[in-house]
């Protein structure tokens, strides 16, 4: 295989308090509706702007959750590259993000550890927010690397356990 | 605007803990939709962009892992359709069952297991696991739930198990904020 694919991260060069590197997005309706096709969510408020205000109340069309989803996933891999492998998030959704707004990703390190059958993992607390506003926070576990040699994605059945 | 009947509230709980519809997705996982998604958030990982990239990581192209429920949202129209599909259909369910007009979502757990590859026809069913006590949020009163949803693919292995936290009600009845 010629392909220079070596991790971009491993466990042991992640700090626990590290901050990731901020991503900050403008949406659109564009974006709006891009990601809730992508994620073939079909429900009107996601799309049509009369439907948010006069039936969900809301100023405009909103991000749906499935999308956030992608979002904070393609945040978590930018940082540790494609040997990072997902293992467990959880959402909160405290606020709706709407064409406008300007999205800031920010992450900080909670935790690094090797579990017992040897994969090591990192746990990330993620924001998104708006103007200093939190929208949506997830909590991820991500396995990482441990050595170049190390692939977490080659972990099944046993040998891997995305929760703890 | 009446409260949940006591008798809806018994019929809904009496479903927690039990697997409910039971799905085959309606399409095989493929590839152009998971660049259509990783195209919505701007997701440049090789694993999903290169092939060189999946045969030496994952043995091959999968799906990113957060797409998981994107499998088994129906599509929007299909030939001989009668009845509306809607994904999540306990959520929906417990909206009808207790009278609860509006809903919201608040909370998504999702625990990854066996990759998603392309091909893959994943199975899905659904577990109530809670529903709370009468509440009142800035929305309005209503009631919270917890919803399971369990991935596998067609060889039987785990590949997600997504937990949802929904919040059904009836506005106008909004807690001072």
């Amino acid at each position: 295989m010629s392909t220079a694919v070596a991790p971009q991260l491993l466990l042991d060069e992640v700090a626990v308090g590290e901050a990731l590197p901020p991503l900050h997005y403008d949406v659109t309706a564009t974006t709006v509706v891009l990601g809730a096709l992508a994620t073939r969510d079909w429900r009107p408020m996601h799309h049509d702007k009369d439907f948010a205000v006069e039936r969900n109340g809301t100023q405009d069309i909103f991000l749906n959750t499935p999308n956030q989803a992608a979002w904070f996933e393609r945040y978590l891999t930018d940082w540790t590259g494609p040997y990072g492998r997902l293992a467990r998030v959880t959402f909160r959704m405290k606020g709706s993000v709407f064409p406008g707004d300007t999205m800031s990703f920010t992450g900080v390190v909670e935790s690094a550890s090797v579990d017992d059958v040897g994969c090591g993992f990192v746990t990330v607390a993620v924001t998104l927010s708006v103007d200093g506003d939190v929208k949506t926070t997830c909590a991820a576990r991500v396995a990482l690397p441990r050595s170049a040699a190390d692939n977490p994605w080659a972990r099944k059945g046993e040998q891997w356990r995305p929760s703890p | 605007m009446t409260a949940t009947s006591s008798a809806a509230l018994d019929d809904m709980r009496a479903l927690i803990g039990r697997e409910q519809y039971h799905e085959v997705g309606e399409f095989p996982v493929e590839r152009s939709y998971v660049w259509t998604s990783c195209a919505s958030v701007e997701n440049g990982n090789p694993l999903y962009w290169d092939d060189a990239v999946a045969r030496k990581l994952t043995d091959g192209p999968v799906a990113p892992p957060s797409m998981v429920s994107v499998w088994f949202r129906p599509h929007h129209w299909a030939p001989g359709r009668t009845a509306e599909a809607l994904p999540l259909q306990v959520h929906f369910d417990l909206k009808a069952a207790l009278g609860l007009p509006e809903a919201v979502m608040t909370d998504n757990t999702i625990e990854f297991h066996t990759p998603v590859r392309m091909g893959d026809v994943l199975r899905t069913h659904q577990v109530l696991r809670s529903v709370s006590d009468e509440k009142t949020t800035k929305l309005g009163t209503g009631r919270f739930w917890v919803i399971d949803v369990v991935y596998a693919n067609q060889d039987g292995d785990l590949v997600a198990v997504e937990s949802y936290t929904g919040f059904g009600y009836r506005r106008g009845e909004a807690a001072a904020s």
